[in-house]
């Protein structure tokens, strides 16, 4: 898949479409207060005012850049930007519609930070599909998770008796801790995802990191598997 | 620490919360890390102080966690939501309240959209028609759970068994509290106290006998940031934020931190095992952690519940010596029984951090 096929004409205008970008921009003064209170441009090479500020100048060649880029899935989605900025805009939020166009059009693909879309979307919406939740103990191994400690290990290995140990009722009937949602309340959820876009999203991060896949001469497990795990060290301030 | 003007600010950002008939959601993260706080708010609002809390086992994530993990269009989640409240308003009840900070924020950033963007709400009243067949009101009231145990804090005072007193010398505990990100920096009238001063978790400390902690970093993010923790390559991002916020504190000696957010206990905790792991470094005496607690378990503890009810064997920070310094008296040895004291074993200890 190519993602030259469905490129709009201006990417600026397309940003303008998302309701995150017209609430969280407005004019940017480039002061800079949310790269000093953002938590992701300490740890990482990482400018909010920056990325406001190219997007300020509608410059489409710049903005697919950003959009290819690993800069703009640095941020935390924390919005400690938003009660900052002097201005009422919302960097965080321009982030998030910058992303979403980036998810979109495949262009998130081109970067190392960017391909960890395909291993996030198919943890996270395959727990909302299969279960009704963002996080369930069936997904959330402690070997992808050891910094979870000991404890956790402990949890897992007795999971059934530790959880009813804690009152939950889990995979049962009726409500409560980690009930098992109905099945016809999952069937709302994937009516949902098909009426909304978020079967269509996940078809097109799927394709496109296919795609992306086969030009690096990897299988889709290893694919995967490297997008999840690896992390080269040119992201980090120190 | 002078605090009048910081109680001037708290004091211009109240929110009205109703006493009563609140319909419940549950969190994505605490139902897995911390299920027993939401066995203990349950246990709080409807057998301790007699509350109607109605939830439905129809109710799902609101799918906030994916939301910021950017991998579900926004029309989705806010049709997810749509869902949620449709179910409320066919329950019957206009107050609603969740049990996670992340769904606090999806569901204040929803509404505030919906009020700017009318069009928008009507669209996805349409996709919730064409999906569910179903409609609804949007709540009278939302807030969250910490808000309602933060309007019964005194109540709860009224009935405690123990407070946030050292028992030896009689001083208050100095407690650190953390708010979680979402709860007020986006929406800051919507949380009590605001985004500045959020009074919500200093209020129950300050009810409950304790004496809130001030430092640098207090309002630093946990580290969470929802991809740079799910994703293996990133957790460096998330120890690094928890990393700060302790070395932050650690001059000021705390006894324990009471957090607000389904993730923040979660990586206060554990961060604490990992940086002692790789660095040898511990924050609390005698190689201990500082004990991190949810909002319900520390309630819960000053009612005088088992510790092991609350779940505090969860926790990979050992508890006792806050239990010990408040006159918690407790079992050691039941701490890792299963239900009917069944033997599941217990936990390896760590090579580093004290653990009981």
């Amino acid at each position: 898949m190519n993602n030259k096929d469905n490129k709009p004409k201006n990417l600026y205008e397309e940003l303008c479409k998302d309701y995150r970008f017209k609430e969280g921009f407005h004019t940017c003064i480039n002061c800079g207060t949310c790269t000093a209170i953002c938590p992701a441009a300490e740890f990482y090479k990482y400018d909010p005012r920056k990325i406001v500020s190219i997007v300020q100048t509608r410059d489409d060649q710049q903005i697919e850049e950003l959009l290819k880029s690993d800069t703009i899935w640095y941020c935390g989605e924390c919005m400690s930007c938003v009660t900052r900025c002097p201005r009422k805009n919302g960097p965080g939020l321009v982030i998030i519609a910058l992303r979403d166009l980036s998810a979109r059009l495949g262009y998130f693909t081109e970067s190392e930070k960017g391909r960890q879309l395909l291993p996030l979307t198919h943890i996270m919406t395959g727990n909302i599909l299969n279960y009704g939740y963002c996080v369930h103990p069936k997904s959330f191994k402690w070997e992808d998770h050891k910094e979870s400690g000991p404890v956790w290990k402990w949890h897992t290995e007795h999971l059934e008796q530790s959880l009813a140990r804690q009152g939950a009722n889990y995979m049962g009937d009726g409500p409560g801790i980690l009930r098992k949602i109905p099945q016809e309340s999952l069937d709302e959820l994937k009516a949902i995802f098909d009426v909304t876009g978020g079967t269509e999203r996940i078809r097109i991060v799927e394709e496109y990191s296919k795609a992306k896949a086969e030009e690096m001469g990897m299988d889709m497990e290893e694919y995967e598997r490297q997008a999840f795990e690896y992390c080269s060290d040119k992201h980090f301030n120190h | 620490m002078i605090t009048e003007g910081k109680q001037k600010i708290w004091s211009d950002y109240q929110k009205e919360i109703p006493d009563d008939h609140w319909y419940y959601v549950r969190s994505c993260i605490r139902q897995n890390f911390f299920p027993a706080s939401e066995k203990m708010f349950t246990e709080i609002t409807q057998k301790v102080l007699g509350k109607d809390l109605y939830e439905t086992p129809h109710h799902t994530t609101c799918g906030g966690i994916a939301y910021h993990c950017d991998t579900i269009p926004q029309e989705t989640v806010m049709t997810i939501v749509a869902r949620q409240f449709a179910l409320m308003t066919e329950a019957g009840y206009e107050n609603y309240v969740p049990s996670c900070i992340t769904s606090f924020g999806n569901y204040c950033e929803i509404l505030e959209t919906w009020h700017e963007f009318p069009e928008l709400e009507a669209k996805i009243r349409e996709n919730l028609w064409k999906a569910c067949k179903r409609e609804f009101k949007k709540p009278k009231y939302l807030a969250h759970t910490s808000d309602l145990i933060y309007h019964w804090r005194n109540a709860i005072a009224a009935k405690a068994k123990h407070h946030l007193v050292n028992k030896e010398t009689g001083e208050p505990l100095k407690i650190v509290e953390h708010i979680g990100c979402h709860y007020a920096k986006m929406f800051p009238s919507k949380g009590v106290g605001g985004a500045e001063y959020p009074y919500v978790l200093a209020g129950m400390v300050e009810s409950w006998g304790g004496q809130v902690v001030d430092y640098p970093e207090r309002r630093h993010c946990c580290g969470y940031g929802f991809r740079q923790y799910h994703v293996k390559a990133n957790r460096g991002y998330s120890v690094s934020n928890t990393h700060k916020k302790f070395e932050s504190m650690e001059p000021f000696h705390p006894d324990a931190i009471i957090t607000n957010c389904p993730g923040c206990p979660y990586f206060l905790d554990r961060w604490q095992y990992v940086i002692a792991e790789q660095t040898g470094k511990t924050y609390g005496k005698d190689g201990f952690g500082i004990p991190v607690f949810t909002y319900e378990e520390m309630a819960g503890i000053i009612l005088g519940y088992d510790p092991w009810d609350l779940g505090l064997q969860l926790h990979q920070v050992a508890v006792e010596p806050f239990l010990d310094k408040i006159g918690v008296e407790y079992d050691p040895k039941a701490k890792y029984l299963g239900m009917n004291k069944e033997d599941i074993m217990r936990p390896e200890l760590p090579k580093s951090i004290k653990c009981c």
